[in-house]
């Protein structure tokens, strides 16, 4: 498969989940490289959200080991996963909408410093790396609104806050569920624009998208899930978007093709 | 939408508090100029009497502000009032006028005040019931309390020199300055504060961002339950008595005061000073439609209006927003 030789970055192998009864994911394996996209495909409940839960380590799995860089990784929680390195970004966006920007970046870290004897909140700071942030991400936000509150922003400009709070905490791997599920067309293509500058900053992407469009505009790699299992594997190069639908509908069911 | 408008409508509904607090003083000082031929404002008893006025509703509204901007709501604050006056007389008594005996009955008067803020807190916090109707259950039981606490008659009375100090001129007034500052420091500077809006803006990111949100509602509503405290043994010192329904009326003036400054009840926004300004257009109002001699009923009416009024400007702002 890609990138043999080299270690990946992030990889499950054999990662199964059950829910009551329910085999929610059956020994789903995932290798993602460095500075890889790799885009997770799969119809409704084909277990890709549980698939990047647990990943993220929002859910534990009952079987199967993950890997970061060549070592086992146990992860207790997100806060876990997130100091290794694994961010994730829901389609939500967890942002607190009533605040600004730099706030959104600094959520639940705020850096301090000392006023009359008591740790109070670095705003300069914040709004600072605000700046920065949103500079190294090429998004243009008027300064205006940079200390206003984010729910004034547009969506694709509310997902690069999401995507620069990621990198800011030095994000090795981003987990991105749906990042242009609730876009018009013009910031989708941004967003797929920044997918692909987290590509040349070195940070490996894994891609939860339904647009196979999008998939084929900035994935190396496709991983499609069926029912809980990896119903295949492709090379975006060597693959089309009808071999991908038939692969998440199950009429060719080839988990051996390569 | 155009952003200039919308930057205005923004500046509009932040002053708005601020122009329609000088609106109200310009007024009763034109009336008292013309009507009597003195002054409204630069009158140390008018000051003092809008002062105290206002203090005892802002001390509950500090706290409510906090509780608001978590997109919570504390009904208990007004019979908590009420059962820390009653406590803080009961304790004071068999000590006499002894000033040492304050120190035991007001902190004793606090912790058993913590205790329906600790019940609001797993409530609320731990066990996921509405704000609305977990502090509604504490507004009766605290009702309840404060009046058997009291005894047959409805007050208690106490004559304590300590306590006639604190609740005599402008010590009650300094004492919500005080605590005023150090609140709004806290909710503007701090972690804190910063986490309180989090969780008001949205529960989820604030989880997901590693805030502990639980622990966070805990301390709020301990926070407003010792406000409430504090507002009770005020009362109390400035009357020479307790009473059981002595916050009765607070409770709604509190809230009013933290939305007219700018919070919205569905949480995320609102601030201390905002608050202060609110709590001080009410005890204008109220304390102005007396001095121009009309019928005290009125001032119910008009802040009523002047409630509805900040909250449609709210809305029309948000709209607004929302809509870009």
């Amino acid at each position: 498969m890609s990138g043999a030789g080299v270690t990946p970055i992030l990889e499950a192998r054999d990662v199964s989940i059950r829910f009551g009864g329910v085999e929610a994911l059956k020994r789903v394996s995932l290798r993602l490289m460095p500075g890889e996209v790799l885009a997770l495909a799969g119809d409704n409940g084909a277990g890709k959200s549980t698939l990047i839960k647990i990943l993220s380590g929002v859910y534990r799995a009952d079987g199967g080991d993950l890997h970061f860089e060549g070592r086992p990784l146990q992860l207790r929680d997100p806060q876990d996963a997130r100091s290794q390195g694994i961010e994730t970004i829901y389609q939500d966006l967890a942002l607190a909408d009533n605040l600004d920007v730099g706030s959104n970046i600094f959520l639940g870290r705020e850096p301090v410093r000392r006023r009359f004897g008591f740790q109070v909140i670095d705003r300069p700071h914040m709004a600072r790396v605000a700046r920065e942030v949103l500079e190294r991400l090429d998004i243009v936000i008027p300064p205006r609104k940079l200390t206003g509150p984010v729910k004034m922003l547009s969506g694709g400009q509310r997902q690069a806050i999401a995507i620069g709070r990621a990198i800011y905490w030095n994000a090795r791997v981003l987990i991105m569920d749906e990042p242009t599920a609730a876009l018009g067309v013009p910031e989708q293509r941004k967003v797929m624009e920044l997918i692909r500058a987290l590509k040349v900053q070195g940070v490996a992407v894994i891609l939860i998208s339904h647009n196979l469009h999008d998939i084929f505009a900035v994935a190396e790699r496709i991983v499609v899930l069926r029912r809980g299992e990896v119903a295949g594997e492709r090379r975006v190069a060597e693959t089309d978007g009808d071999e991908i639908v038939r692969l998440m509908v199950g009429d060719t069911y080839s988990n051996d093709a390569h | 939408m155009n952003d200039k408008r919308l930057d205005r409508l923004a500046l509009v509904s932040k002053v708005w508090p601020w122009l329609f607090l000088g609106t109200l003083l310009v007024f009763f000082e034109a009336w008292a100029r013309i009507s009597a031929h003195r002054s409204f404002v630069f009158n140390a008893y008018n000051l003092q009497s809008i002062g105290l006025a206002a203090s005892a509703p802002l001390l509950l509204a500090i706290g409510q502000t906090f509780v608001i901007i978590t997109a919570g709501i504390d009904l208990s604050v007004g019979f908590v009032m009420g059962l820390a006056a009653v406590c803080v007389a009961q304790f004071t008594i068999p000590g006499g006028d002894s000033p040492w005996i304050l120190l035991v009955s007001i902190s004793l008067t606090i912790l058993v005040c913590l205790i329906p803020g600790l019940v609001n807190g797993v409530l609320i916090a731990r066990l996921g019931v509405p704000a609305f109707i977990g502090t509604l259950g504490m507004y009766g039981v605290a009702r309840g309390v404060g009046f058997l606490a009291a005894g047959s008659g409805m007050t208690v009375s106490v004559n304590n020199r300590g306590l006639a100090w604190l609740g005599g001129g402008w010590t009650p007034v300094i004492l919500t300055a005080v605590l005023l500052v150090v609140m709004h420091f806290v909710l503007s500077q701090t972690k804190f504060g910063q986490y309180t809006y989090a969780i008001g803006g949205n529960p989820q990111s604030a989880i997901r961002a590693g805030i502990n949100v639980r622990r966070h509602l805990f301390a709020i509503y301990l926070i407003a339950a010792a406000f409430a405290a504090v507002g009770g043994v005020v009362y109390t010192a400035r009357f020479a008595a307790g009473a059981a329904n002595a916050g009765e009326p607070m409770l709604l003036d509190s809230i009013a005061a933290v939305v007219i400054g700018g919070a919205s009840l569905f949480g995320g926004t609102g601030n201390v000073i905002g608050t202060l300004i609110g709590a001080l257009i009410i005890a204008v109002i109220e304390f102005g439609l007396v001095f121009i001699d009309v019928n005290a009923f009125w001032q119910f009416i008009v802040v009523g209006i002047v409630i509805i009024l900040s909250v449609l400007i709210d809305q029309y702002k948000d709209r607004l927003g929302g809509a870009q």
